[in-house]
């Protein structure tokens, strides 16, 4: 007993000396390193700024960002996203024609025109440049209206503005900005992110376009190829990512460090391919992009030498949110189409509504609906607040709003049977177009490693601190292992937390009581893996994908739970309605936790998982399926 | 030619709204449900800032008698190109009683006060249906009326209006001053920009109420009750005339 209480001591000593040399840099993940190397490190345990879904690996609860619900706006920006709402959507809806695009596989001259006057193309850009220089929320609710008609359009529009120029508005220098925006806002001139190559997706270091400086030291000259780019066929302004060497003065090594540029198309040199064939988003421009021996001035560098990772990933994250609001508009108008159905069909002499197979599926859509919702208005408002660490709540944001999209097109599809599967009704297309969202943007299995590795290390770092500031650790965190979680909780210093309790309304405590418990035993859980794994759970994939599924309950509960408090406090007549929704979902969400949490520690679970590392690799060694036949042949 | 239009612009229940009687029967539910502007006041305000554009027009002032919510409906008159606009202030519930005969009566002291040239208000609203106001404003300011207008050409001091009617169309010539109701197909509205909205933030909205003006809106009819329309009946099959006739007979039709 003494001597395994010794050697785990042992374990975790020499865990925390290396903790912030985490070697998520060479792993084949490409996360986000800039935020696991500096920023976890440096976030704040309490205080407005610490971010919830983080504090809840360490079982921690940051009540400021969600309670009471943001809300950002003041009235005059109210006021105007809510003129902007009717003729956003008049276009949509008498101008643009979906499915026609989707059958011509291009946006139609009218469409982009119409876009054009209606200043669509620079929704977020400073007024000074032309633009609407809306705020995310104001933003996020005219994704709403745009993906409930056509995400297809959504995906031009978002190409151009949110990644396409995005970088310039980010990090572009007063010359560039001036230079490029006025014509990117008008429309005149297409934007296109270009980063993606053949060999290099999700890992995105490993880009193999290269930007070599001439010897006049005035141009870079490019070269690469870039495959799936949205808008690549139409862009004239490219923010393109391209290694380039570099060999310090001391060593004779030359390192390559990615870099952003500002490429016009207009330099010569840069061509494209045919426009791929896709399952969905059709009337989207996807194509490759060659750039061959172009020439870029260096002013046309975004940002520094060496930064094009960082400014990638703020590209991405800082857009990330759109998604997610986007999608609980289009869900909105699935269980509109569902309900209409449900209403009106009959068969077997009754109203589909009066059938609890139905009632299910209704009820799920519209719960799922409140969750996208409230998660996605959180995120967009705390980013409006002024709230810098959010990219694990927008992740989060991603994740849950593209496979709700995803769920809810289905079930809807299925409620309207083999009419939800004719061309006419309307739904196949959204299914079609709806598929890409859980890969783009950072596919949501990475996402779920960002989340849980981003967590985990917070935990970790944390964790630290606490120990600095115990008498004896050693001894106590060798016990740690075998305590139940009340007493485990008490080790680690997490006192018996009653904000979630105090903030909720009354009708609420009890959901929020469960939330307190849930987010109690994670923090619990994550010490137990640190204290198991060390530095290796960056590899336990099979644990960190159940505590980021784990973290994206807890958040989007606490969200929930905030969204109804406010609506009860207000007495707002869809109070109860909302309220019945909440807890409803906290209670689901709440057990499903409660298995993912028990799941990274169980023994049967983890034998599991074993197995399926046993079985993929006799699959891959197979290289089909190994198993013998029924019959034999 | 400094010709200034006035453009009445009524805040309605929007036209895609399923509207619902109250439960009290005194009227229909209008809390937190979507309003908008009369599509036939867009229909009026667009042929104004057309004539503006057309350099006939100098000015173009779009009203509003409601609520507060009514400068939202402004608001969106100003984004389609109206210059600015005056909210003649009624709050709620008298708003709800408000009638054509009030409203024309505040129209005719603003086309005074503000030496207006033309008056184009939509022929009707979508909530009431009572097609007068045009036709009350002009007989107050004992100015010509053009109603029903499916195209109008300025010409110096007068104008060719046609005008939808029974029959077909009826080409007038009016004098102006006057007061022109827009039907449907005069024009097709613009829809608002977003830049344009944003330019509209920066117009003016004047408010005024009722009493600064010297009227009195004060109702002249009294709503008894508002009921859904009965729900329609189920019909049957008649094998042939006589029984048909039979039907008829013990219905007390015939």
């Amino acid at each position: 007993m003494l001597r395994s209480t010794v050697k785990s001591a042992t374990v975790y000593k020499r865990f925390f000396r290396n903790l912030n040399a985490f070697p998520i840099r060479q792993s084949r993940l490409a996360i986000p390193h800039r935020n696991l190397e500096t920023s976890t490190s440096n976030l704040p345990i309490d205080g407005p700024d610490a971010s919830f879904a983080l504090g809840s690996f360490g079982g921690r609860i940051h009540s400021q960002q969600l309670f009471p619900f943001p809300d950002a706006l003041d009235e005059e920006s109210k006021e105007t996203i809510k003129l902007m709402i009717d003729p956003f959507e008049k276009f949509f809806r008498e101008v643009h024609d979906p499915a026609q695009s989707d059958l011509d596989e291009a946006i139609s001259q009218k469409s982009i025109d119409g876009l054009k006057e209606l200043g669509g193309m620079g929704l977020q850009v400073p007024q000074k440049y032309g633009g609407m220089e809306l705020k995310n929320t104001q933003y996020g609710r005219l994704c709403e209206i745009i993906a409930t008609y056509d995400l297809s359009i959504g995906i031009f529009m978002g190409a151009h503005q949110s990644i396409g120029y995005k970088g310039i508005l980010l990090y572009g220098n007063e010359k560039q900005k001036e230079k490029y925006l006025p014509s990117l806002v008008s429309g005149d001139k297409l934007a296109a992110f270009c980063l993606t190559e053949p060999s290099s997706g999700s890992d995105a270091n490993s880009i193999q376009t290269k930007a070599v400086l001439d010897s006049d030291g005035k141009h870079y000259i490019l070269n690469g190829n870039k495959i799936w780019i949205s808008n690549g066929g139409l862009a004239d302004v490219m923010t393109v990512f391209a290694q380039v060497p570099f060999q310090s003065s001391d060593s004779e090594k030359v390192s390559q460090r990615v870099t952003a540029f500002i490429v016009e198309r207009d330099f010569g040199g840069v061509t494209n391919g045919p426009p791929e064939k896709k399952m969905g988003i059709r009337s989207s421009n996807t194509a490759s992009v060659y750039f061959d021996n172009v020439k870029v001035p260096v002013e046309n560098v975004l940002g520094k030498v060496g930064d094009g990772f960082k400014v990638a990933m703020n590209i991405l994250n800082n857009g990330r949110f759109g998604m997610g609001a986007g999608m609980s508009g289009l869900i909105r108008m699935l269980i509109a189409k569902s309900i209409e159905h449900a209403n009106n069909r009959v068969q077997f002499r009754r109203k589909l509504i009066e059938y609890q197979s139905i009632q299910e599926k209704i009820a799920k859509m519209a719960i799922t609906h409140y969750a996208v919702e409230s998660v996605a208005y959180a995120v967009s408002n705390n980013m409006d607040r002024g709230i810098k660490e959010y990219q694990v709540e927008a992740a989060i944001s991603k994740v849950l709003g593209s496979e709700s999209g995803w769920n809810t097109c289905d079930e809807c599809l299925q409620i309207l049977g083999g009419i939800g599967y004719m061309r006419e009704a309307n739904i196949e297309r959204f299914m079609r177009d709806l598929r890409i969202f859980r890969i783009f943007e950072g596919t949501n299995d990475i996402l779920r490693l960002f989340i849980a590795l981003n967590g985990v290390q917070y935990a970790g770092n944390h964790l630290k601190e606490l120990q600095k500031a115990m008498k004896e650790p050693i001894s106590n965190f060798g016990t740690l292992w075998d305590q139940g979680i009340k007493r485990s909780r008490q080790f680690i210093g997490i006192s018996n937390n009653e904000e979630l309790i105090e903030n909720a309304a009354p009708q609420l405590r009890d959901s929020a009581s469960k939330i307190t418990q849930r987010i109690e035993e994670f923090g619990v859980t994550v010490e137990k893996l640190l204290l198991k794994y060390g530095k290796q759970i960056v590899d336990e994939q099979f644990l960190l994908t159940r505590l980021a599924d784990a973290s994206i309950d807890v958040y989007t509960m606490a969200a929930v739970l905030a969204r109804a408090t406010k609506a009860i406090k207000e007495n707002l007549p869809t109070a109860e309605h909302e309220q019945l929704l909440a807890t409803t979902f906290i209670d689901e969400a709440s057990d499903r936790t409660e298995r993912n949490l028990g799941s990274v520690i169980g023994k049967r679970n983890l034998r599991n998982f074993s197995s399926y590392s046993q079985i993929a690799s006799q699959i891959s060694q197979q290289e089909g399926i190994a198993t013998t036949r029924p019959l034999g042949f | 030619m400094a010709l200034r239009v006035l453009v009445g612009c009524k805040r309605v229940i929007d036209y895609a709204v399923k509207v619902r009687v109250k439960p009290d029967k005194t009227g229909v539910v209008t809390d937190g449900v979507k309003h908008s502007m009369n599509p036939f006041d867009e229909i009026a305000i667009e042929e104004a800032v057309r004539l503006k554009e057309k350099k006939v027009a100098s000015e173009v002032v779009a009203i509003s008698c409601g609520p507060k919510q009514c400068q939202e409906t402004l608001r969106t008159a100003l984004a389609m190109g109206a210059d600015r606009a005056i909210h003649v202030e009624v709050p709620e519930p008298e708003s709800h009683t408000l009638e054509p005969l009030g409203v024309a009566k505040i129209f005719s002291k603003l086309a005074k006060d503000e030496d207006v040239g033309l008056i184009i208000v939509g022929k009707q609203a979508i909530d009431d249906d009572c097609n007068q106001t045009g036709q009350l404003t002009a007989a107050l300011l004992d100015w010509p009326q053009a109603t029903f207008a499916s195209e109008i050409t300025v010409d110096g001091d007068s104008m060719k209006v046609i005008r939808e009617v029974d029959g077909g169309l009826e080409t007038i010539k009016v004098n102006m001053p006057a007061v022109v109701s827009a039907d449907l197909r005069l024009n097709e509205p613009r829809y608002a920009t977003l830049p344009n909205i944003m330019k509209a933030k920066k117009k003016k909205i004047d408010v005024k109420t009722p009493a600064d003006l010297g009227v009195d809106i004060s109702p002249r009819t009294e709503t008894l009750s508002v009921e859904d329309p009965p729900v329609r009946q189920a019909g049957s099959k008649v094998e042939d005339v006589s029984e048909l006739v039979e039907k008829l007979k013990s219905h007390g039709f015939v």
